[in-house]
């Protein structure tokens, strides 16, 4: 074990003409192997997604009679017509993997906006206008943040009803928090700011200061935190899944698949495992990135 | 001091009362009203609906209803289980046990693991072991917990036949509930072999449930380590020339260990909503599954009152960790 370096190596001397914002953010980025290879892995996913009724051998739910629980195609017994196996009911497991992705991509990206969207406008509220505004509106997180998210998402879907559409509101709502909070504290730090100031004196109006003058300057946190709310979106939706109450078979959802695996462990290890592969694989991306970003935009944390 | 306890007490009984509201909510957006939920797809007579309605005292204004169920809250009657028929507040005492022995055995694995992981990480920054660390670490915390259950049941139970599939101890052993506690419940039965039947069947979950609290201590040991290594009592106590155990052991960690501590409170929320989840994959019969079966029979008394006394757990505990912290650290007391 060697001692730690009690003094930071000096950073390398300056080019000689500054690079501009997004350069810097890249070089800083790109130097982070990590967060290259999650935003790789995720450009793939996002392309099988688009692509995934070209790519995909078979239909995600066309039931081959002929092919029950057949395994991958390199053990025994196993063919290329099914590369990764069927499931019970002889369907092929890529090709639902393939059409999960699109599920999964979609699932993200709609949380995403949904609580992004609400949860920027809570914290940009409750920064802005302070008061009773602000402890009305942090309160209503607090409670939110006390229930643990996916007990939260399993309340709102046992009021809503199980289904995709209702997870993902679930999800959405138990998300919302984090964005709110994060905006509160960015505008916060922001308002006092003599640039705040002078265009109030200026004679910007309430919508003009809030949306164009200091929300522009809050979204480098949120940027960040958007990211890593893919990776929370895909795998909350996938648990409501996998308890049945998110979405319903047969659609190809990689929770709902691993759903009905539990009483094939005994025999058939592929359809429990490449579903679950596929979730970790795709949140882990989220979550490299995420931290990519972070380090790359947060300028706190740089070296 | 004073001040700060009570500020933070008020804030946490405000969000025990939003819950409250909640979880009495819930029960009212749930289509249909009660009685009619109740009675399922049996169906019921307008007569006898009406009758119902009033004995339930749900024709009374939503208001009176509200401080009445505020009132039965708090004197621990949390209402009666539509499959059971039996009181929510006694069906969920009896299930905590198993889900708290599972929880404490998480928490301690996750310290005991991530702790030591931090450290080695920050001591060793940037090197392979740093990178290897925080890798797994970061891995751990994507990992869908359900689909790392079945994982290790395929490899560890079907596999190698080491652990049992579910359950807490072998259907061999009969041992009576004490404590609620398997562990201790079978230590003292004069059944042979079934503690270690009780701790075989902890392990896994223990494994699945402290992976996410894991990943994160030792994210949190790390940073919070790296932090203080830069400070410049940690070099005064290098150039005084102590070992470099004794810098880190006790210098370095005593002071990086206030955050960690912090995030190991806050972890409690992590621990139920994967107990939700664990608890469905080893068939767990603890708080987490009762809950999901709940919903399934439409148990919405069952679901309220869980709702409600799983976030007074976590309100309890965060306020707890909240105090805690204002003890330990006297900046925080003064942070309005």
């Amino acid at each position: 074990m060697t001692a730690p370096s009690l003094q930071e190596t000096r950073a390398p001397a300056l080019p000689a003409k500054p690079p501009g914002p997004f350069l810097e953010f890249w070089r800083s980025f790109s130097a982070n192997k990590g967060a290259l290879t999650g935003l790789i892995v995720i450009v793939l996913i996002a392309l099988v997604a688009i692509f995934a009724d070209v790519i995909a051998p078979h239909s995600p739910i066309d039931q081959d009679r002929a092919a029950f629980l057949v395994p991958p195609f390199w053990q025994d017994g196993g063919t290329l017509a099914y590369p990764l196996g069927t499931d019970d009911i002889g369907r092929d497991i890529l090709s639902r993997l393939i059409h999960g992705a699109r599920l999964s991509m979609m699932i993200g990206l709609i949380v995403v906006t949904l609580s992004l969207a609400l949860g920027l406008l809570l914290g940009l509220a409750a920064g802005f206008f302070g008061g009773i505004v602000d402890t009305a509106i942090m309160r209503l997180l607090d409670i939110m943040l006390a229930l643990p998210s996916l007990l939260l998402a399993i309340v709102v879907v046992a009021i809503l009803g199980p289904g995709l559409v209702n997870a993902m509101v679930a999800v959405s709502i138990v998300t919302l928090p984090h964005y709110s909070r994060l905006m509160r504290a960015a505008v916060l730090s922001q308002i006092r700011r003599p640039y705040v100031t002078a265009s109030r004196v200026a004679g910007a109006g309430t919508f003009r200061l809030m949306f164009a003058t200091i929300l522009p300057n809050c979204m480098a946190p949120l940027i960040v935190q958007a990211t890593l709310g893919f990776s929370t979106a895909i795998l909350d939706a996938a648990a409501l899944g996998f308890l049945g109450l998110g979405a319903q078979p047969p659609t190809p959802e990689w929770g709902t698949m691993l759903a009905s695996s539990l009483q094939f462990l005994q025999r058939a290890w592929w359809v429990v495992t490449f579903p679950g592969l596929a979730i970790l694989i795709t949140v882990l991306a989220f979550n490299l990135l995420g931290d990519g970003l972070r380090d790359a935009l947060d300028p706190r944390l740089k070296r | 001091m004073l001040r700060f306890i009570l500020t933070r007490v008020a804030m946490a009984a405000v969000t025990f009362l939003g819950i409250t509201a909640l979880s009495f909510f819930l029960i009212r957006a749930v289509p249909g009203d009660p009685v009619q939920v109740r009675a399922g797809e049996r169906g019921i007579t307008p007569e006898r609906h009406a009758e119902l309605m009033h004995e339930m005292g749900l024709d009374r204004p939503v208001s009176v209803q509200f401080f009445s169920y505020i009132g039965e809250v708090l004197q621990g009657d949390l209402g009666a289980s539509t499959t059971t028929r039996r009181p929510v507040l006694s069906e969920f005492l009896k299930l905590f046990p198993a889900t708290l022995e599972l929880g404490l055995c998480a928490m301690i694995f996750a310290v005991v693991l991530g702790i030591p992981a931090g450290i080695l990480a920050a001591t060793n920054r940037s090197s392979p072991i740093d990178h290897g660390i925080m890798g797994a670490s970061l891995t751990g915390y994507s990992m869908p917990i359900f689909w790392w259950g079945l994982l290790l049941i395929l490899i560890f139970s079907v596999g190698l036949g080491w652990t049992p599939v579910s359950g807490r101890i072998s259907a061999m052993y009969y041992v009576e509930s004490k404590t609620g506690f398997m562990l201790i419940d079978s230590l003292m039965s004069d059944e042979k072999g079934a503690f270690v039947s009780a701790l075989r069947a902890l392990i896994l979950p223990t494994i699945v449930l402290g992976t996410i609290p894991l990943a994160v201590i030792a994210r949190m040991t790390r940073s919070a380590m790296l932090e203080v290594l830069s400070e410049d009592y940690i070099r005064t106590a290098r150039a005084k020339g102590l070992g470099v155990k004794r810098v880190i052991g006790l210098h370095a960690l005593r002071n990086a260990l206030i955050p960690v501590v912090t995030v190991i409170g806050l972890q409690v929320g992590t621990l139920l909503g994967g107990a939700i989840l664990t608890e469905t994959v080893f068939a767990w019969p603890g708080v987490g599954k009762w809950l999901v079966e709940a919903i399934n029979r439409r148990d919405y008394p069952t679901l309220q009152g869980g709702v409600l006394l799983v976030a007074t757990l976590v309100i309890v505990v965060n306020l707890l960790v909240d105090l805690a912290y204002g003890l330990l650290d006297p900046r925080i007391r003064h942070v309005k």
